[in-house]
């Protein structure tokens, strides 16, 4: 299960997400970004209930942070060490901006 | 080899993605079961999750064929192992044999193909395959 949260103001966007970011729930996410991020200069996600997250999950973001890094940027915040671990294994650590 | 088995469980169902909060419930069950550590739980989840839909999209090319997961607890002297199967029917396909993605390279020239098996074979200990009597079998070993 995915809960995704949004909120914009003055070019900046921040999407909570809480649960699992999956196979299953990814197409969601990436659904809600299709119509979130065009008018954005900075995109935050907010990790902190997020508690898992497979390849689809990255996937998603990585296609995120071509799209911001063209218009503006992206980061990720208050990241959980279990999903930060996959961040790292990945080389995704290397790619995106983690506060 | 005669390690005491704490639980072998079996699950068998269509490879469709649809049906991979079934399989992860099973999973999870199990690792509830073994009061497995949270950390651990993920990377197995991960693992899971990872061949699952591997199976799905490339054993089965996305037209949905059987798959039978089959998990095992057994008790050893170094500690407690895990061990997950993964049996499919389609074509042979040998995750091992495929190369590790680049994890290197900037944004813009990832490829995301292949980060699924790579993400699984890094969370577990060892991943073993074979094909035998028209089958993939993946098998998976974490220690808990």
């Amino acid at each position: 299960m995915l809960n995704i949260k949004k909120e914009s103001a003055n070019g900046i966007g921040t999407i909570r997400l809480e649960g699992r970011l999956d196979t299953t729930t990814s197409p969601m996410l990436e659904e809600e970004l299709k119509t979130f991020v065009p008018d954005l200069k900075e995109l935050i996600f907010d990790f902190k209930q997020l508690e898992y997250i497979s390849s689809a999950g990255l996937r998603v973001l990585l296609s995120a942070q071509k799209v911001m890094q063209k218009q503006g940027s992206m980061k990720l915040i208050n990241v959980r060490e279990e999903v930060n671990e996959i961040f790292e294994v990945t080389g995704f650590s290397d790619i995106l901006t983690i506060e | 080899m005669n390690e005491p088995v704490l639980f072998s469980e079996e699950w068998r169902g269509e490879a469709s993605r649809g049906r991979l909060g079934d399989v992860l419930a099973f999973i999870g069950s199990l690792l509830d079961q073994a009061a497995c550590p949270l950390k651990i739980r993920m990377q197995i989840e991960i693992a899971a999750e990872e061949m699952f839909v591997n199976v799905c999209d490339y054993a089965y090319g996305g037209d949905p064929g059987p798959c039978t997961v089959e998990a095992k607890l057994t008790d050893r002297e170094d500690g407690r192992l895990f061990v997950l199967t993964f049996i499919d029917e389609g074509v042979p396909y040998n995750p091992l044999e495929k190369d590790d993605p680049d994890t290197s390279l900037p944004a813009e020239e990832r490829q995301i193909g292949g980060l699924g098996i790579f993400m699984a074979k890094k969370s577990v200990d060892l991943m073993d395959y074979e094909y035998r009597d028209s089958r993939n079998i993946v098998t998976m070993y974490k220690k808990l």
